[in-house]
């Protein structure tokens, strides 16, 4: 019988698990200082992640979902983003979302119960979309933001959307997929694979030896990176970005790496975790695998990572400060649960918009 | 006897059944292994093994449609949609497959199967964790539409609902899940469906609920207990169908009715109640219908989600209301 169809999922490392440059690095990552910001900014999604944590203990933070481990998926994907390019996030895409430009201050607003979180103020990110909880509902978003660019004709910007491996079992992933590939959108799709959707691990979510080759089957480019090396995401992710831009079409890319945190903070991940495979990933950490690259080139002394620590934390309280400024003195009038429902509310709904706030007036002066 | 939570009585009511039904299984994303998210299905699988605990992949239009499939086979399987605001890619599937199966072949397939889905607000949940959409299976004819309001009802209820020839959407109530706890004989006794439960009798108002808000119903009548006002309360279990006729008896003797509801007021379970007290009661009113429910808005995030819970002063405010007619 003759071979009809036959297909290839690639996999890019530059550096491997010991720091050491394995393939040519691409251009951008010659520029050491770029690196050490790629470093900066990576540390900071860790620093903000470990902070939301402890809000959320102490009470002062909703479930939050972290990053630790995947920062290098985040951070890489979101620094390709121009400013004419879109954003479709999901829930654990913080640090995609901070890239591109939206306030750390705005997502501890989401996270902390204030819609006011996803009115992003930047105008880099006016048009992005806010977080996705809905898993999957935002493959197909991003492909409509694609299809509006590709319609009005608008070389120059393309769309960047994210999900988890296990979203990628549902439906509305391979249809956004599907679109992309018959339509040719301008569309990026990265897959974090963090091994684990909540308790199910990513083998018993496909019988695929990769997630990449879940885009081979809607006509896609598709590869796999090491989510762990921030160069390879950012290498992958920006060629395929500019592909994008110019005209060429869609891709998916499946960054691997290691969810080291709980799910969120609802989650206790010691009841269905593998110690062993936990503490094999903690070896292959991104932060670790640049910061060394960098300490043995001579870039930066350990003694700097130390520095940028410090660096970090206070950039972090600086966020925290606006959070807690804007919730305990600035908190949401009541009545804003109707504002945003419609262009205009309609009649019917405007008594009861009244009766919320005079209840809350009520309620206030009674106590 | 043992003293169980809500929650605790739903994975009771499971492991009772599917230790005397091998036809019982379950089935939903991290109900295995993890024991569900909420622990629902906590033990099930280390005591019933994998090919009965199942976890599968993240895809709920799969686990609803995959259980019509099971369930036109004569299995009995019960899914777990991990909240109810991720119900909608299977909606599609409980409503053109569950709900119409027996119907499309006269009879020749049936669907004996239960979804389970947390629902509600009140626990400063993400969005979409906090939504209480039950009105919208209620519309579908050929579904059932169940939710507890105490652990004996959950027991009790999920087991009809399993061994209930048709698809039953079973709602649970999470803002009570562990609220209170009650003596439970795991006797395999199962209630009712279809029938409303009367919680507290009394003469001058009719107070109707179910699920989680039967707790600020209740609080309410006590309240106004203790200013002469006596209220009947009605849990009704069971959303769809409706038991109207106790419900009809209630209003004959109290003449007036308020509905307490934790979803948005317009098209909610509470305007088919009043519509149906206004058709066959009329008469008897002598007040009109009261409506304690959520706002007509989006289900706010966790900040300012309890301004639009029916908290218990719009309970006995809307009472003290229909109270001004005689
Ligand atoms: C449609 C839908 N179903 C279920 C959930 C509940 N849920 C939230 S996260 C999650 C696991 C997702 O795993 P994965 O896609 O691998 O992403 P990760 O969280 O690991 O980043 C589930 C089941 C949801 N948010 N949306
Ligand atoms: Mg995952």
């Amino acid at each position: 019988m003759p071979t009809v169809a036959s297909f290839e999922v690639s996999y890019l490392q530059y550096l491997d698990e010991n720091s050491q440059a394995v393939n040519d690095l691409p251009d951008f990552a010659k520029d050491t200082n770029l690196l050490t910001g790629l470093y900066k900014d990576m540390l900071f999604a860790r620093t903000l992640d470990y902070r939301a944590m402890s809000l959320q203990r102490m009470g002062k933070m909703g479930t939050y979902p972290g990053t630790l481990g995947q920062e290098a998926v985040g951070v890489g994907s979101g620094s390709c983003l121009g400013d004419d390019d879109v954003l479709v996030p999901y829930y654990r895409g913080s640090n995609t979302m901070i890239q591109h430009g939206v306030k750390p201050h705005e997502l501890l607003l989401y996270w902390g119960g204030d819609e006011r979180g996803s009115d992003f103020k930047n105008p880099r990110v006016r048009q992005d979309f806010p977080i996705a909880v809905p898993i999957a509902t935002q493959c197909l978003h991003a492909a409509g933001v694609a299809t509006a660019m590709k319609a009005r004709g608008q070389t120059g910007r393309a769309v960047l959307t994210e999900i988890g491996e296990g979203g990628t079992s549902e439906g509305e992933f391979y249809e956004a997929l599907n679109v992309a590939g018959v339509w040719n959108l301008p569309l990026v799709c990265v897959i974090n694979n963090n091994q684990w959707a909540i308790s199910v691990p990513a083998e018993m979510q496909t019988a695929c030896e990769t997630f990449a080759q879940k885009g081979i089957a809607a006509g896609i480019e598709s590869l796999q990176v090491d989510g762990n090396d921030v160069i390879a995401v950012k290498d992958a992710v920006g060629r395929a970005m500019e592909k994008a831009r110019s005209g060429g079409g869609p891709t998916l890319i499946e960054a691997i790496c290691y969810r080291l945190c709980d799910h969120t903070t609802a989650d206790d991940a010691s009841r269905y975790d593998d110690p062993e495979a936990r503490e094999e990933a903690w070896a292959k950490e991104p932060l670790k695998r640049l910061g060394d690259y960098l300490v043995n080139l001579g870039a930066v002394t350990k003694k700097q990572l130390e520095e940028f620590e410090v660096e970090a934390k206070e950039a972090v309280e600086k966020e925290v400060e606006i959070y807690f400024d804007t919730i305990l003195n600035n908190p949401q009038p009541v009545g804003a649960m109707f504002d945003y429902l419609y262009a205009e509310l309609p009649e019917k709904t405007k008594a009861q918009r009244e009766e919320v706030i005079a209840r809350d007036l009520r309620a206030r002066e009674g106590g | 006897m043992p003293t169980v939570t809500l929650i605790e009585a739903v994975t009771m009511a499971m492991d009772h059944e599917m230790s005397v039904d091998e036809d019982v299984v379950v089935l939903g994303e991290d109900v295995g292994r993890n024991g569900g998210v909420f622990r629902a299905t906590d033990g099930l699988q280390e005591k019933h093994g994998e090919d009965r605990v199942i976890d599968t992949p993240l895809a709920e239009a799969m686990i609803a449609g995959l259980s019509v499939g099971m369930a036109a086979q004569g299995m009995k399987p019960i899914a777990e949609l991990q909240f109810m605001g991720f119900m909608f890619p299977a909606f599609n599937q409980i409503v053109t497959g569950a709900a119409r199966l027996r119907n499309r072949t006269r009879g020749r397939l049936s669907v004996p199967l239960v979804v389970r889905m947390p629902y509600g607000g009140g626990i400063h949940a993400p969005e979409h964790h906090s939504e209480s959409t039950e009105a919208l299976f209620a519309h579908i004819p050929g579904l059932k539409v169940v939710t507890p309001s105490s652990p004996a009802r959950a027991y009790g209820l999920l087991l009809a609902a399993i061994r209930d020839p048709d698809p039953v959407i079973f709602l649970e109530p999470k803002r009570i899940y562990r609220m209170v706890k009650q003596e439970i004989e795991d006797d395999g006794e199962a209630y009712p469906l279809e029938t409303c439960f009367i919680d507290r009798e009394g003469d001058d108002v009719t107070l109707v609920s179910w699920g989680a808000t039967m707790h600020e119903t209740l609080l309410a009548a006590d309240e106004l207990a203790d200013e002469g006002i006596s209220c009947e309360v009605i849990d009704i279990a069971t959303i769809a169908p409706l038991d109207m006729p106790t419900i009809f008896d209630s209003v004959e003797k109290t003449g007036r009715v308020v509905i307490v509801q934790e979803a948005a007021k317009t098209g909610g379970v509470g305007s088919e109640i009043a519509a149906e007290i206004s058709e066959h009661r009329l008469m008897s009113l002598i007040a009109p219908i009261g409506r304690v429910a959520g706002y007509d808005a989006i289900m706010p995030l966790a900040k300012m989600e309890r301004h639009y819970m029916p908290q218990v002063v719009r309970i006995t405010d809307e009472v003290k209301k229909v109270m001004d007619y005689s």
